[in-house]
């Protein structure tokens, strides 16, 4: 008997109506008018010098912002319908935002380093500005005033004195394109940007930017409405998954596909190393994988063994190094102080376990070659998928659906890939999913790295030498995008070149010392192709390995002083006020009292406080910690969180706390519970009870957020920064909860447990 | 070898023909074309496929279809309305409580089941129940907020 297909049973029932939407976009620019608009003037090609490129207006006034960056859950499209909205002087609401179609959108770079608001939000700005300079001259000529006599207010442009002297931007240009060029400095990607020929709004007078919009989306999200990526369906598409090896380094001997032949239309897809199964029905697929015999090469031990990770990277041979601050002659001082302290702290592999594996649709067999995909650099995603599917990149249509939070380059732009390679190889449309032990055990890792600190004080306690090295992978097995088959599995197995960048960092950090040196080396990775362990970004990348470890030894370095550390780090930042300014907002919303510690509790539960203060890319934070450590149970529980936050300008106040939020929990995951596990062939760590992550249990009680706003400044960063300044703060406050300091991330129980046992 | 079973889904009738092994899920998610619940783990670790089967939640990705069969199964989208939302559904769009929101079955589903045994619940039993549950983005600070909302005991 044929089994029912959810057409047929669609048909059949009538009792069950699911609308099969259009994934993506462009159903959302199709509701506001914009395909229809095409038959009023000829639309310019999709480049960034064109302004309608980035703004069209509906007959009603409507405004649709093109944005080529993306939203991933924190609401930057809700910021830049905020930023739109004002420098064209409309309602918030009558502003709403495309992202994440190759066909609608310019490449801004996708989700990015925290700079949705930071530079696409800046580019939308001044396109928005130039979108008004130029209905104010269109609207001067009509009403036959200058350009400088006419005022906005939503939509409508009139002469002050004379209200009936208007016209609105539905009737100068509502349906048609603009066909006007904007100042475009020629870059894609990030550095995109453009230049009005008028100046943005003062911001004294903003009355849409600094206001707590919500997100629209969330609604549809929480009411079960809204469409993600694993729910993208297109006709005549076949459910794929994976085959991966029991062992890292092993490859294809030979494929038994008569072990699956019981299976109802489940067959093999090969191409050299790469091994998928295909089927008509997803459950089909999936048990597919699971029965498939495959033989493989022998195993070999491409890992060190996981409790010599550490010494590992201690003795490997520098791949990079660099030197990114070296002011005076800091080994000279080191030898003529009067005390120096030194410490190393280590930091794990970590997995992205994105919420849901990576998933993703594509179809190249024919017509219009398509992806769909959660990445959240849809732009490269679909590059990269044309690329290994064959096909040439501007005839491929990428179109992000949201999907489980990426938080960096995860499993997403490995699926992508998989999806239009599969697509290739079997003629059909199709979607792909991992499985969870894929998600955690083969998505790209954040890297594992050893970072030591060297201080001198001389003899009044004063730092006159300052070290700080980092050693470890680079952040960059895998490129930050999947535009190209030699930064994914499935190109890897299939037999393109990996292209590994070396890059790494130094902490982010201003304080004054006169001898002060910041360096780093980068290791070669464990295998260079086709590896569960292999680096990329996973968000805020090497910012908490690397804050963990600098702010965890600026606390020794003052508690070596006696000095308290507000007061110790307040000290070495008087020299620039912004950033003493988060120090000293944090202290005093946290109440922090002066004086050295610890303070050793007594009885089973001891606490602590601990402060950190960090800066990245413009943005400045400080977190005061207050932690629980349970001495029975080792448990740790990050009771307390007090934030100081100055990212610049504050578009959108309440969107950018609940970001916070989030980035203060999930370090605080990441701090006490999060560690990829490893044998010597393969990675342990395979789902979450082999990786653990924070549950609502060790939830914080409270997190206390001050807003620092400078709207003379231009907006910042908000999506990472205050991510890096968690673990430092956690550390801190166990040394002064315990007097025990913990120099190796995740701080779990046992570890806990066994450095009370030692002190 | 395939076998038709039948159940309501969100107040509809449905028919699938399937083995009769296959998760829930599959049925709901892949056969008859839900969006929600959603496939996290297979393995009853992470709650993103939470339904109600009879009023009770329970991980669809583990529970065979054939269970379901001549029972009442309740998805998120069958939860609430937009006219009438679950108070839970109606205080997490207040609290703006997800970032991704892949997770949202297992807080809500489960959660609306445990506020029905308990109206007024303290925090550490909030933070009890919800054992089990995954959010990777880290909203629990306003996942704690939503369900005290709905419940009628936050306070400013």
């Amino acid at each position: 008997m044929n089994p029912i297909t959810r057409r047929d049973f669609l048909k059949a029932s009538g009792s069950l109506v699911v609308s099969i939407s259009i994934p993506g976009a462009i159903a959302t620019a199709m509701s506001q008018g914009i395909s229809s608009s095409a038959a009023l003037g000829t639309k310019p090609p999709l480049m960034p010098n064109e302004l309608d490129s980035w703004i069209a207006i509906t007959s009603d006034g409507n405004i649709t912002a093109f944005f080529g960056k993306m939203d991933m859950g924190q609401g930057v499209d809700v910021v830049i319908a905020q930023i739109v909205a004002e420098e064209l002087d409309v309602a918030f609401d009558r502003v709403s935002v495309v992202m994440g179609d190759t066909a609608l959108t310019c490449n801004q770079g996708g989700a990015s380093g925290s700079t949705g608001t930071q530079l696409g939000g800046m580019a939308l700005r001044q396109a928005a500005v130039e979108a008004r300079r130029v209905l104010v001259e269109m609207a001067a000529k009509r009403i036959g005033v200058p350009p400088e006599q006419l005022t906005v207010e939503n939509g409508t442009v009139m002469v002050p004195d004379y209200p009936r002297t208007k016209v609105t931007y539905g009737e100068l240009i509502g349906g048609q394109h603009f066909n006007r060029k904007i100042e475009w400095n020629k870059r894609f990607g990030n550095p995109l940007a453009l230049k009005a020929g008028a100046k943005p709004k003062d911001p004294s007078r903003h009355k849409v930017v600094g206001k707590s919009f919500p997100q629209k989306v969330i609604t549809d999200k929480v009411l079960g409405r809204a469409q993600y990526i694993t729910d993208v369906r297109v006709e005549g598409m076949l459910h794929a998954r994976v085959i991966r090896p029991p062992s890292a380094a092993c490859t294809p001997v030979a494929v038994d596909e008569s072990s699956i032949k019981a299976i109802p239309g489940a067959r093999v897809v090969r191409e050299k190393d790469y091994i998928a199964v295909v089927a008509e029905r997803e459950w089909d697929a999936v048990r597919a994988a699971e029965t498939l015999k495959v033989s493989w090469t022998a195993p070999s031990a491409p890992f060190p063994p996981m409790e010599k990770l550490y010494q590992h990277i201690r003795e490997a041979k520098p791949t990079g190094q660099g030197v990114e601050v070296n002011k005076g002659n800091v080994e000279a001082a080191l030898k003529n102080a009067a005390r120096v302290v030194q410490a190393e702290y280590e930091w794990p592999l970590q997995s992205h376990a994105s919420m849901g594996p990576g998933c993703a649709v594509a179809d190249v067999s024919g017509g219009e070659a398509r992806l769909w995909t959660g990445s959240q650099k849809p732009h490269f995603a679909r590059d990269g998928a044309a690329k290994i599917a064959g096909v040439p990149v501007e005839k491929m249509r990428g179109t992000w659906v949201m999907g489980p939070g990426c938080y960096g380059r995860n499993d997403a732009g490995d699926a992508a890939q998989d999806a239009a390679l599969l697509s290739k190889l079997t003629g059909r449309p199709v979607r792909v999913q991992y499985m969870r032990h894929e998600g955690t055990g083969w998505d790209p890792k954040g890297p594992a790295g050893v970072f030591s600190g060297r201080a001198g004080l001389d003899a009044s306690g004063k730092v006159v030498a300052y070290a700080f090295h980092g050693k470890g992978f680079t952040r960059q097995d895998m490129a930050t995008n999947e535009s190209d088959p030699r930064d994914t599995l499935a190109g890897h197995l299939i037999g393109f070149e990996p292209k590994p960048t070396i890059i790494f960092q130094t902490p982010a950090e201003v304080y004054d010392f006169e001898n002060k040196r910041h360096s780093w080396e980068t290791i070669p990775p464990l295998l260079d192709r086709a590896s569960p362990l292999r680096t990329s970004h996973f968000r805020d990348p090497l910012g908490p390995e690397l804050h963990f470890a600098s702010e965890s030894f600026i606390d020794e370095v003052a508690h070596a002083a006696g000095v308290d550390p507000v007061a110790f780090r307040l000290r070495y930042l008087a020299h620039d006020a912004r950033h003493a300014a988060v120090v000293k907002a944090v202290a005093e919303k946290a109440r922090w009292r002066a004086g050295p510690n610890p303070n050793r509790g007594e009885g089973d539960v001891m606490t602590g406080r601990g402060v950190a203060y960090t800066e990245r890319n413009g943005t400045v934070v400080a977190v005061i910690a207050e932690v629980e450590v349970e001495r029975s149970s080792g448990r740790v529980w990050a009771r307390r969180f007090t934030v100081a936050h100055d990212c610049g300008q504050i578009i959108n106040p309440g969107g950018l706390k609940l970001t916070i939020e989030g980035n203060i929990v999930q370090a605080t995951s990441r701090t006490l519970f999060e560690e990829v596990r490893f044998d010597t062939q393969n990675v342990a760590s395979v789902d979450w009870a082999s990786y653990p992550i924070l549950e609502l249990a060790d939830a914080p009680e409270a997190v206390d957020i001050v807003l620092i706003n400078r709207p003379e400044m231009a907006p910042q960063g908000a999506g990472e920064p205050s991510h890096r300044t968690v673990p430092g703060a956690i550390a801190n406050a166990i040394f002064d909860a315990t007097g025990v300091r913990i120099r190796r991330v995740p701080i779990t129980p046992e570890r806990m447990k066994a450095a009370l046992a030692r002190a | 070898m395939d076998q038709k079973i039948s159940f309501v889904v969100d107040g509809k009738s449905a028919t699938v023909s399937a083995d009769p092994a296959m998760p829930l899920l599959y049925a709901l998610h892949s056969e008859l074309g839900l969006n929600n619940p959603k496939f996290g783990c297979g393995k009853a670790q992470c709650g993103a496929c939470t339904v109600h089967l009879d009023g009770a939640p329970v991980r669809s990705c583990v529970m065979p279809v054939a269970a379901a069969a001549g029972k009442q199964v309740t998805t998120l989208t069958g939860l609430g309305t937009p006219e009438r939302p679950h108070p839970l559904q109606k205080a997490y769009i207040e609290e703006q409580v997800p970032q991704c929101g892949y997770c949202l079955s297992g807080w809500i589903m489960t959660a609306a089941a445990f506020l029905k045994n308990n109206p007024k619940p303290t925090d550490a039993e909030i933070r009890q129940a919800m054992a089990g549950i995954k959010c990777r983005c880290g909203t629990h600070m306003a996942i704690m907020r939503a369900i005290k909302r709905a419940a009628g005991t936050l306070t400013a």
